[in-house]
């Protein structure tokens, strides 16, 4: 809250540089030879409505295959760190995020589900199975916490429980029901992969993180108020349990839309939004973007870490945020560390 | 007369923790609330800042409900210091003193002229204005309290409730900190556990025991010997420097061993 706007504005422009300077170099890395200008004339070429001037090959590569799964790279990475910095501020909690409060586990129970058991006859996708899963698991977090008593501590226990519920779940299901190469291609799901990603996921995963974006910000100094906690958020004149349904439901849809395109992709939420503090300040009006690029930037290198690395073979990107988060979320907490009092 | 509580009663567990209090600050004094743990002086001061609803009874606002005013619109008006306030986010004085303005601005709407004017007249009112980048878990608790005073006055109340505000702080510090409160422009209603300090920085008392109001008026009139006896169980005598001066207090032992 100590800086000036206008130093809100060159953050983010700068990072919105850097992210479209990311998506563009990302794209051009992989086993197909493809520069900056090839791509550059494929994404004008469609969106001039144009032949492309490369071959149909190379075009399907940038246009169909590496373009929308940088995209949703970004998206992804950008909605779980948003996803991460709400749900932490809110419930004063640092390591609240979609995964510790059960939504992502929620979803793939969801999702293996469908897969493995054939359940909803065809007509619920995986993504569709995840989507329930996780509503269906925020549900019980919130039911569950609310029982509890609604404190904080409470939601994020209740919130431990369900994910413990849920995995169990999804492990019942793939061992006693699914044969060896389902279970594998469950199990790369379920680490968070990017490899499906195609348009629909894209502008699906867009809209949403667009719509709860814009709905968090408008919620920014609510969230600033929250930093000494529920009772003096309400003598400021924030209306607590409003609050805290309206940005626990927004993140959890979100959280739920990303999770069914990408699977559950960890420690994007709850790493990045701590590195983003630590450039911005605690001030949500400007955390909240940086945090959303930061969490883009961030997961469109993982993932083209995760593709390319093993060559031809391919690492789940989840695997390779969680080799990158601890010890960087190990970093980040001895740099911010007190001492005792 | 600006707020006032009428016969609120409140229950928690089953367990009846205020019991038909009534009370009346009176405008721009420092109301003193005192009482021994538990006999529902944090609980008054939830209620009357609304944090709180009272099962019966009812709280107003220039004589209309709190619940009927809308929480912002209290927010506006009213500002709680509580006792000992923490956060685990890395703020400095300046965030802090900004979240007084919460209630007073929209959500995508940045800070206005007004904005800035409260936040520096709060900080220059708490002698704050030198230290804003100090960040709040580097601060002693006296300067903690001080930034959360300052928070309080960006508020702009008319109404300020402290709930003991001086509890962890050392004596230098807890004068310091009442003689700010007693100055402010505000109808002040405070929660306290040292009957001197309540003496000496106090317009007027009220004593509670058992969720009941015991006794309400001046210190002089309230802090006696029997009272003390019969509200704290602690044998004391009360005297007065010069005829006319605050009473003081000096304790002699308790009453009934426990």
């Amino acid at each position: 809250m100590t800086r000036t706007v206008p130093a809100t504005v060159l953050w983010t422009v700068t990072g919105l540089a850097a992210l479209a300077a990311s998506i563009a170099v990302a794209i051009t890395i992989g086993p197909a030879d493809i520069g900056v200008g090839d791509v550059w004339s494929a994404v004008a070429a469609h969106l001039g409505g144009q032949d492309s001037q490369l071959s149909p090959i190379r075009d399907g590569i940038v246009w169909n295959l590496r373009l929308p799964r940088t995209l949703l790279a970004a998206v992804c990475g950008a909605g779980l760190a948003v996803c991460g910095a709400v749900m932490q501020s809110l419930l004063r909690n640092p390591l609240a995020d979609p995964f510790v409060l059960g939504v992502s586990s929620g979803a793939s129970t969801g999702a293996v589900v469908v897969v493995v058991l054939g359940a909803g006859g065809g007509v619920l996708s995986v993504s569709g199975g995840a989507f329930v899963g996780a509503v269906v698991s925020f549900a019980m977090v919130l039911l569950l916490s609310h029982t509890l008593g609604a404190t904080t501590d409470r939601v994020v226990l209740a919130g431990v429980a369900i994910m413990q519920l849920f995995s169990a779940l999804t492990s019942f299901v793939v061992l006693t029901a699914a044969d060896a190469e389902t279970t594998k291609g469950v199990l790369f799901w379920l680490l968070g992969s990017l490899s499906g990603a195609g348009w629909t996921d894209v502008w699906l995963c867009l809209a949403v993180l667009v719509a709860a974006l814009s709905i968090c910000l408008g919620y920014a100094r609510t969230l600033d108020a929250f930093a000494f906690g529920q009772d003096a958020a309400a003598t400021l004149g924030v209306s607590v349990a409003r609050t805290r349904l309206v940005l626990l439901c927004v993140t959890a849809l979100l959280t739920a839309a990303l999770v069914s395109s990408a699977g559950a992709i960890g420690f994007v939420g709850l790493v990045l939004p701590h590195a983003a503090r630590a450039l911005t300040g605690a001030g949500h009006v400007r955390l909240l973007p940086v945090t959303a690029v930061a969490g883009a930037v961030f997961l469109v290198w993982v993932d083209t870490l995760a593709r390319t690395a093993l060559d031809p073979q391919e690492v789940p990107v989840g695997v390779v945020t969680s080799l990158i988060g601890v010890p960087a979320f190990v970093l980040v907490l001895y740099r911010t560390r007190r001492a005792p009092r | 007369m600006t707020l006032s509580a009428n016969r609120v009663s409140r229950t928690a567990a089953g367990h009846l923790i205020l019991d038909g209090v009534s009370i009346t600050p009176a405008t721009g004094s420092v109301t003193g609330l005192l009482g021994p743990n538990g006999s529902g002086k944090s609980t008054l001061l939830r209620l009357l800042a609304g944090v709180l609803t009272p099962n019966s009874g009812v709280v107003t606002l220039d004589g209309r409900p709190l619940r009927e005013l809308g929480r912002r619109t209290v927010a506006q008006r009213l500002a709680v210091v509580e006792q000992q306030a923490d956060t685990q986010t890395e703020l400095t004085v300046l965030d802090v003193v900004r979240l007084g303005r919460v209630p007073h601005r929209r959500a995508w709407t940045p800070a206005t002229p007004a904005d800035d004017k409260a936040v520096h007249t709060a900080l220059e009112r708490t002698g704050l204005t030198d230290r804003t980048a100090r960040l709040w878990h580097t601060l002693s608790g006296g300067e903690r309290q001080r930034v959360q005073i300052a928070r309080a006055l960006a508020q702009e109340p008319r109404e300020l409730l402290l709930d003991e505000p001086t509890n962890h702080l050392d004596i230098q510090h807890q004068l310091d900190l009442l003689t700010l409160v007693a100055e402010l422009p505000v109808t002040t209603v405070v929660a306290l556990h040292d009957l001197n300090l309540a003496a000496m920085y106090c317009d007027s008392l009220v004593v509670l025991k058992e969720g009941r109001v015991v006794a309400t008026g001046s210190p002089d009139d309230v802090l006696t010997e029997e009272l003390i006896a019969e509200v704290y169980g602690v044998k004391a005598t009360v005297s007065r420097a010069e005829p006319g001066d605050r009473p003081h207090v000096r304790f002699l032992g308790t009453l009934r061993p426990e």
